[in-house]
């Protein structure tokens, strides 16, 4: 399907986002004869993690790795589901009465669903460092997309920074890929190992540590890994160097393109506009919706699945879309035969393990996450920390006003570069909690669409003949 | 025991208004805001700053209104983003124009003269993005728009300045007679004073109701929608009459379009629901009006919570059952430009007992009429 014209009115299910969960959500409840549209605003599903699983020019195996491979089984279990797999397809808008805004191919629709999966996933924790606006740095995430996806790969002098999982791990993708990277700079504080500790016997009988010892071996084998506490980006117009150091050293490594990455938060900004309830999760360091046990919501008939639910990876997302999507089959059509979902759960459980201990181990150091002076905060507004900082000492008291006064938070991308910022920074001023401060409340479209695209959207007879001249 | 010489209920533009001149006449406010200073209409509204095309009923208070809003910056120490373009109402036909003409000639008999009919030349020159079909409208040249939750907060913070005291995330629970003064009781204690303020917007028919006043009241939530920045193209705020349109272009380049359509509104939860076939009949709106947006992106929408009474004319004066209440709400979609005027008129009438702006037709007594 191709075309906003060929949707249905309404779906039993709607899932949103092609990523594990959704796609595990969508395969389950359609196979058992719910009416289910999946949409996903990329060429192709997959999501981050399976990005160009069924397109990707990468064919050599070992580049990816044999986690990215299983993504395949999942997309193929999909496709012969039953579900209308709907790519190029960007959801806008979900209400508390169900009705989905979504736009394909420059044309608008409203699709009312009985109950919708939000299964948006993650995005990469900002990472405000002075000269991160200049040209040549980039996330991590973003360079791995391009090497799923068209299978580009970095020429340049690269240099990656940050901590967590992920980085390592596109590490180790960009080296198999025949890239020279040269230098780690690991700025993940020493003192998180001892925090961290206790919840190294769980991690033990996590399926990661294995996964994730190899990696860094691997890493390590070829890369300076240079512990950090101070970094920045440097040039006049594009990246010329890379400059960082440790206690009172400073030093400056020539560079091309520079990778940030610290972390993975929740993209909550779908649901936080239906106005569903989150909470900051201090252990993650992020704001996550206050979902049941079956990933639903506190608004009715709307579910948070995968990491948009709380940061726990790929295998786990997909655990968390069976379940969801098992209360959405036993609300909508009880007869029907599920998998036990105390089987799943355990399953889940399982996957989660070791998640604390990862978390605790990779957490930013505050100095990363609160920046000073005039590092650019919010990039679409160009509002600086010293701003932020001296509105929220004039009394502005959290993220909502601060839009006011400063536009953070007002651009195109809807603070998903700066929400965590901002209130990370009010919370450090006022001497209050995140979860005291809060977050932007998040305005529809959470996508920007023309006002071409929503002139398109079919509107009923009596709306039509007011508009009539 | 709190005390005051005025309890302003409600922290909006007309709250905060009213608090600044009470201060300004050496009285002591304090205004009782259930959530924070310009959290609803006052903070969201599409900042239009206009006399045009107003019910001859408000046209005193909001040509009063207008003088202050021209030394604005004087009084609150903030310019508030006011600019002044003036307001453009488009004809779409010329037998709009001809009913256009007829309003205008009837409003220089009353003698204002802040109207004027122009024809397609000088709405082309005022407004050069229109489409060509428009034959003309009518212009009020001293009109603007400023920045709403900016120019809410500059009064509140300037209220302060001058001795007023606001108290957020404190709601009104009760409002009695007790002797000389009015006890307002709150989620956070009483307060007494010999007068109070009902500035309370969506929230104001219950705080009537205690006064044993129930008034018709609508709970409201326009809608209104910003896009991307696009190059600069037209400078006035322009309103259309047959449809539901305001358009303006604000100095950083995104245009902000709303008009009335209405969103769902919940006021218990903050919360309102937009609803997307009207936002819809916008963009349609917009598209045939400017051409030139027809690729300018939407990247916000939202809706603020307000009072609509059932003539779409506020309340304003004493009320008609309690000595010392006097009503301040129901400003049904237009009531940021009245904000400054209104708190000033209140102001004196609290003070002296009269005032010289007439707000006859205003009072909540004509409800008790019918």
């Amino acid at each position: 399907m191709t075309s906003a014209a060929d949707l249905s009115p309404s779906y039993d299910l709607v899932v949103i986002g092609g990523g594990p969960a959704g796609l595990a959500a969508a395969s389950l409840a359609a196979r058992v004869g719910l009416s289910t549209v999946l949409f996903d605003e990329n060429p192709g599903v997959g999501g981050q993690i399976y990005r160009g699983i069924t397109s990707t020019p990468i064919k050599n195996g070992t580049v990816l790795g044999e986690e990215y491979w299983a993504g395949g089984a999942l997309a193929s279990e999909a496709k012969v589901s039953g579900a209308a797999i709907v790519t190029g397809a960007t959801v806008w808008t979900l209400d508390p009465s169900l009705a989905v805004g979504v736009s394909i191919a420059g044309k608008a629709r409203l699709i009312q669903a009985r109950r919708v999966i939000i299964a948006t996933g993650a995005l990469e924790r900002p990472f405000p460092i002075p000269g991160w606006t200049l040209p040549g740095v980039m996330t991590a995430g973003a360079a791995q997309t391009t090497l799923k996806a068209q299978g580009l790969v970095p020429d340049g002098r690269t240099v990656l920074a940050g901590c967590g999982p992920l980085l390592w791990l596109l590490a180790a993708q960009l080296l198999r890929a025949g890239v020279k990277i040269e230098a780690m700079l690991d700025t993940a504080s020493r003192r998180n190992w001892l925090r961290a500790l206790p919840h190294l016997p769980d991690f033990l009988l996590s399926p990661y540590w294995r996964k994730g010892l190899a990696l860094l071996r691997e890493v390590k084998a070829k890369v300076p890994v240079i512990a950090v506490d101070r970094l920045s980006a440097a040039g006049d117009g594009k990246l010329k160097e890379v400059v960082y150091g440790t206690g009172g050293t400073e030093h400056r490594l020539a560079a091309d393109l520079l990778l940030l990455h610290h972390g993975v938060v929740p993209n909550v900004n779908l649901a936080n506009a239906t106005g569903a309830a989150h909470r900051w999760n201090e252990r993650q360091l992020c704001f996550e919706p206050v979902l049941d046990d079956d990933f639903t919501s506190s608004v009715p008939g709307i579910a948070v699945a995968g990491d948009g639910a709380g940061i726990a990876g790929g295998t786990a997302a997909a655990e968390r879309g069976r379940i969801a999507a098992i209360a959405a089959v036993r609300a909508l059509k009880p007869e029907a035969s599920v998998p036990d979902p105390q089987v799943v759960r355990q399953k889940l459980a399982r996957e989660e393990m070791g998640r604390a201990f990862l978390d605790i181990l990779y957490r930013p150091a505050d100095s990363f996450r609160r920046p000073e002076g005039d590092t650019v905060v919010c990039r679409c507004e160009e509002v600086t920390a010293r701003q932020v900082r001296a509105m929220a000492d004039t009394g502005c008291e959290g993220p909502n006003q601060m839009k006011a006064f400063l536009r953070s938070g007002m651009g195109p991308c809807q603070g998903r570069l700066c929400g965590l910022t901002v209130t990370e920074l009010i919370a450090e001023q006022r001497g209050l909690s995140p979860a005291e401060v809060g977050y932007y409340r998040l305005r529809p479209p959470v996508k920007p669409i023309t006002l071409a695209e929503l002139a398109s959207l079919p509107i009923g007879e009596a709306e039509r003949k007011a508009v009539e001249r | 025991m709190r005390t005051a010489d005025v309890v302003v209920i409600g922290g909006g533009i007309h709250g905060c208004s009213t608090a600044l001149h009470l201060a300004l006449r050496g009285l002591k406010p304090i205004v009782v805001e259930k959530d924070y200073a310009g959290r609803h209409a006052s903070g969201v509204n599409a900042g239009g700053v206009r006399q045009l095309a107003r019910h001859v009923a408000e046209i005193p208070l909001s040509i009063s209104s207008m003088a202050i809003w021209e030394r604005i910056e004087e009084l609150v120490g903030d310019d508030c983003g006011f600019d002044c373009h003036g307001t453009v109402l488009v004809a779409e036909s010329e037998e709009e124009l001809a009913g256009f003409r007829a309003r205008v000639e009837d409003l220089h008999l009353r003698g204002f003269s802040h109207e004027e009919l122009i024809g397609r030349a000088e709405l082309k020159r005022l407004v050069p993005a229109v489409s060509d079909y428009c034959p003309g409208g009518v212009v009020s040249r001293r009109d603007g728009a400023a920045d709403p939750f900016r120019t809410t907060q500059a009064f509140r913070r300037r209220a302060v300045e001058k001795g007023a005291e606001v108290i957020e995330g404190v709601r009104v629970t009760g409002l009695v007679r007790a002797g000389s003064v009015w006890r307002v009781e709150t989620s956070d204690g009483p307060i007494e004073a010999p007068k109070v303020v009902n500035a309370a917007g969506a929230w104001a028919d219950r705080i009537a109701a205690m006064l044993g006043e129930p008034v018709p009241l609508e709970v409201i939530a326009p809608m209104l929608m910003v896009s991307s920045r696009v190059p600069p193209f037209i400078q006035p705020v322009v309103i259309l009459r047959g449809r539901k349109l305001s358009f303006k272009q604000l100095a950083n380049g995104t245009v902000v379009i709303g008009g009335g359509h209405l969103a769902t509104p919940f006021r218990d939860e903050n919360r309102t629901v937009l609803d997307w076939s009207k936002l819809t009949a916008s963009a349609r709106t917009v598209w045939e009006l400017f051409p030139v947006m027809r690729e300018a992106t939407i990247v916000r929408a939202w809706a603020g919570i307000e009072a609509r009474m059932i003539d779409d004319i506020p309340v304003v004066g004493p009320s008609s059952t309690s000595e010392g209440v006097y009503h301040q709400f129901g400003f049904s979609a237009h009531g940021f430009q009245l904000g400054p005027g209104t708190g000033a008129m209140m102001a004196e009438l609290i003070a002296t007992g009269a005032t010289n702006v007439p707000i006859d037709g205003l009072g909540i007594g004509r409800f008790a009429a019918r």
